[in-house]
C-alpha cells in the first residue's frame, strides 16, 4: 500500500512540476507549484515525519502560493499568455536543463540507499520543539531561529517602506 | 455500548474485514472507501440540516416565520432546494480560464474534507490522529482560499476579482489569529494531539482551567474563525450589495452547490475545532468535587456531548452573521492587525506565565 501511494504522489510532483515550467498561462502555472507542493507534504506525511508535512503545507502551500497568486492578480490579466521561446534562447537553455539533469541523477545514484531508515527513538512533542528552537545550548537552534527573524523582519519593514513611498 | 466507545465498532470491522480477507492491500482500500462513505454522508446531511438552521435562525432573528412550505416546518426544505440545485444548468462562460474554472470550487471542498479528518467526534471516532493534530488543522485550511482566488480570477470578472482578492487579504489576515488563540491553548496542554488535547480535559475543560488568557483566547478564535468561514460581519468576499456574489458570481448549479456547501463545513470546522479545544470535545461537563453531577453528565453519550457544543457554537455564529453589520474592508483589517494581533500576543505571554506560575486549576 504504501508503495502505491509512493508513486501516486511521485507521478503528481512529477507532471505538476513539468506543469509548473511548461504552462504559458502563469495562474495555472502557479496552481501546478501549488499541487507540485502538496504532494511533497504527503511525501513527508507518507514517512511520517507529521510536523515537517504540516510545516510544509503551512509556509509553502498555504502561505508562499497563496502570496504568489495574490500577486499574480494584482498585476496579470487573464488573457496573457507567453510566448514560445525563440529557439536561439532554448536550445542552450535545453543544453543547460539536460546537464544539470544529469549531473543531478548520477550524484543521486552514488547514494548508498541500503536500509538507512533508523528507528524513530523519541516521540517529537511540543515541549522538544520549544526546547529546539530556543535552546543555546547542546542541541538547540536559538541563533539560526533569531537569524532568520531578523532576516524576515527587515523583508518586512522594506516591504512597508516600499508601500508606504508611493502615497507620499 | 458503543456510543460511548467507539474504538470497539472500529476494531471489530477491521478484524471482520482482516479475518475474511486477509491483511493487505483490498482490507485497506475497503477501509478507505468506508470511511470516504461516512464522511461524505456526513457532509451530505449535515449540509442540508445547516442550511435549514441558518434559514430558521435568520427567521427568527428577523422576526418572520421562515421555510414553512414544504414538510412540517419546512424541514424538507432544503433538499427540494438541493434538488433543484442538481438540475439546473450548469453555464459555460465564454473568455474563462476553463480549467481553473472548473478546479476551484473542488479545492475548497477539498480542503474542508481534509481538515474534518483529524476532529475527533468520539473517543476512537477520529479518521487520523496526528501528533500535531491542531496545526496540521490550521495548515490544511488554510489551503481553502486557494480555490477562493482561482475562482475569482478565472471567472474573467471584475466583480469575482474583488471579492477573491478581499477574501484573500481576509483570511491571510485572520489566520494569524485563529492560529495564535490555539497556540495559547496548546500551552495551556503541552501537546498538540487532538485525542490528547481532549484527554486533559476530562476532569475540567481548558476554557475553566485557562481561565481569563483562555476565555479570551476562546472570544479571538471565535471571531477570527468566523471570518475564516467568510461568513457575516466578514462576507466581503460575497457582499450582495456591493458585489453581486462576489467570487462566485459566475458559478451555477452544482458547482454554485459546492462553495455553498464548502461554506457550511468550514462553520461546522471551526465550531469542531472550538469544542475540542476549548470546550473538552466530547468530553462531557464535569466540576470537580461534584460526584453525584458528574455520574450523570458522564451517562449523556460523547457523541450527543460533541454535537451538542458544535451546534452551540454554530448558532452562535450564525447568531453573529445576522446581527452585525458587515464591515468595511479597512475596519476589517484594523480590526485584525491593531486589535486582534496584539491582544493575542499579549495573551500569550499572560498564558506562559499562568502555566508556568502555576495559576490554572
Amino acid at each position: 500500500m504504501n508503495v502505491i501511494i509512493f508513486y501516486i504522489l511521485a507521478a503528481v510532483i512529477l507532471v505538476c512540476s513539468v506543469l509548473t515550467v511548461t504552462s504559458r498561462k502563469i495562474l495555472r502555472a502557479a496552481t501546478a507549484l501549488m499541487f507540485t507542493l502538496i504532494a511533497t507534504a504527503g511525501l513527508y506525511f507518507l514517512l511520517q515525519v507529521n510536523f515537517l508535512a504540516a510545516v510544509q503545507l503551512m509556509i509553502y502551500a498555504g502561505g508562499i502560493v497563496v502570496l504568489i497568486v495574490f500577486s499574480i492578480l494584482l498585476t496579470h490579466h487573464m488573457e496573457h499568455q507567453f510566448d514560445l521561446a525563440e529557439p536561439k534562447k532554448a536550445i542552450p537553455a535545453a543544453l543547460a536543463a539536460i546537464a544539470g539533469t544529469v549531473i543531478c541523477i548520477s550524484t543521486v545514484l552514488q547514494f548508498d540507499f541500503t536500509s538507512r531508515l533508523a528507528e524513530q527513538t523519541t516521540a517529537p512533542d511540543v515541549k522538544l520543539f520549544g526546547r529546539a528552537f530556543l535552546n543555546y545550548g547542546e542541541g538547540g537552534y536559538v541563533l539560526p531561529f533569531e537569524v532568520i527573524s531578523i532576516l524576515l523582519l527587515a523583508a518586512m519593514v522594506a516591504a512597508i517602506m516600499i508601500a508606504k513611498k508611493n502615497k507620499q | 455500548m458503543f456510543l460511548y466507545d467507539f474504538t470497539e465498532l472500529t476494531s471489530s470491522i477491521h478484524e471482520g474485514l482482516v479475518s475474511s480477507l486477509g491483511e493487505g492491500l483490498l482490507t485497506t482500500t475497503i477501509e478507505f472507501v468506508i470511511a470516504g462513505i461516512a464522511y461524505l454522508l456526513f457532509f451530505a446531511i449535515f449540509g442540508l440540516f445547516a442550511v435549514y438552521l441558518e434559514r430558521k435562525v435568520c427567521a427568527v432573528i428577523q422576526n418572520r416565520p421562515g421555510p414553512n412550505r414544504v414538510g412540517p416546518y419546512g424541514i424538507i426544505q432544503t433538499i427540494a432546494d438541493f434538488i433543484k440545485l442538481l438540475m439546473k444548468e450548469l453555464i459555460p462562460i465564454k473568455n474563462s480560464d476553463k480549467v481553473l474554472f472548473n478546479l476551484a470550487p473542488f479545492i475548497v471542498i477539498t480542503a474542508t474534507f481534509l481538515s474534518i479528518g483529524a476532529i475527533p467526534f468520539d473517543k476512537g471516532l477520529q479518521m487520523m490522529d496526528f501528533d500535531i493534530g491542531i496545526l496540521y488543522v490550521t495548515a490544511v485550511s488554510s489551503l481553502g482560499v486557494l480555490g477562493i482566488l482561482l475562482a475569482g480570477w478565472s471567472s474573467n470578472n471584475k466583480y469575482s476579482l474583488i471579492g477573491a482578492m478581499r477574501s484573500g487579504a481576509q483570511i491571510v489576515s485572520y489566520e494569524l489569529s485563529a492560529g495564535l488563540s490555539l497556540m495559547t491553548i496548546i500551552v495551556l496542554a503541552g501537546t498538540m494531539q487532538f485525542s490528547e488535547v481532549v484527554a486533559g480535559q476530562a476532569d475540567l475543560w481548558f476554557i475553566f482551567k485557562g481561565h481569563i488568557p483562555a476565555i479570551i483566547a476562546f472570544v479571538i478564535f471565535m471571531i477570527a474563525g468566523t471570518a475564516e468561514t467568510n461568513r457575516g460581519p466578514f462576507d466581503l468576499a460575497e457582499a450582495e450589495s456591493e458585489l453581486t456574489a462576489g467570487f462566485h458570481t459566475e458559478y451555477s448549479g452544482i458547482k454554485f452547490a459546492l462553495f455553498y456547501l464548502s461554506e457550511y463545513m468550514n462553520m461546522f470546522v471551526i465550531a469542531a475545532i472550538g469544542t475540542t479545544v476549548f470546550l473538552g470535545g466530547w468530553q462531557p461537563f464535569q466540576i470537580p468535587g461534584l460526584d453525584g453531577f458528574n455520574t450523570v453528565m458522564a451517562y449523556i453519550p460523547p457523541v450527543l456531548w460533541f454535537f451538542l457544543k458544535v451546534f452551540v457554537l454554530i448558532i452562535v455564529m450564525m447568531w453573529f452573521k445576522w446581527t452585525f453589520p458587515r464591515l468595511r474592508i479597512d475596519q476589517l483589517l484594523r480590526l485584525e492587525w491593531k486589535y486582534l494581533l496584539p491582544i493575542n500576543l499579549v495573551n500569550l505571554i499572560l498564558m506562559a506565565t499562568c502555566v508556568l506560575l502555576g495559576w490554572h486549576l
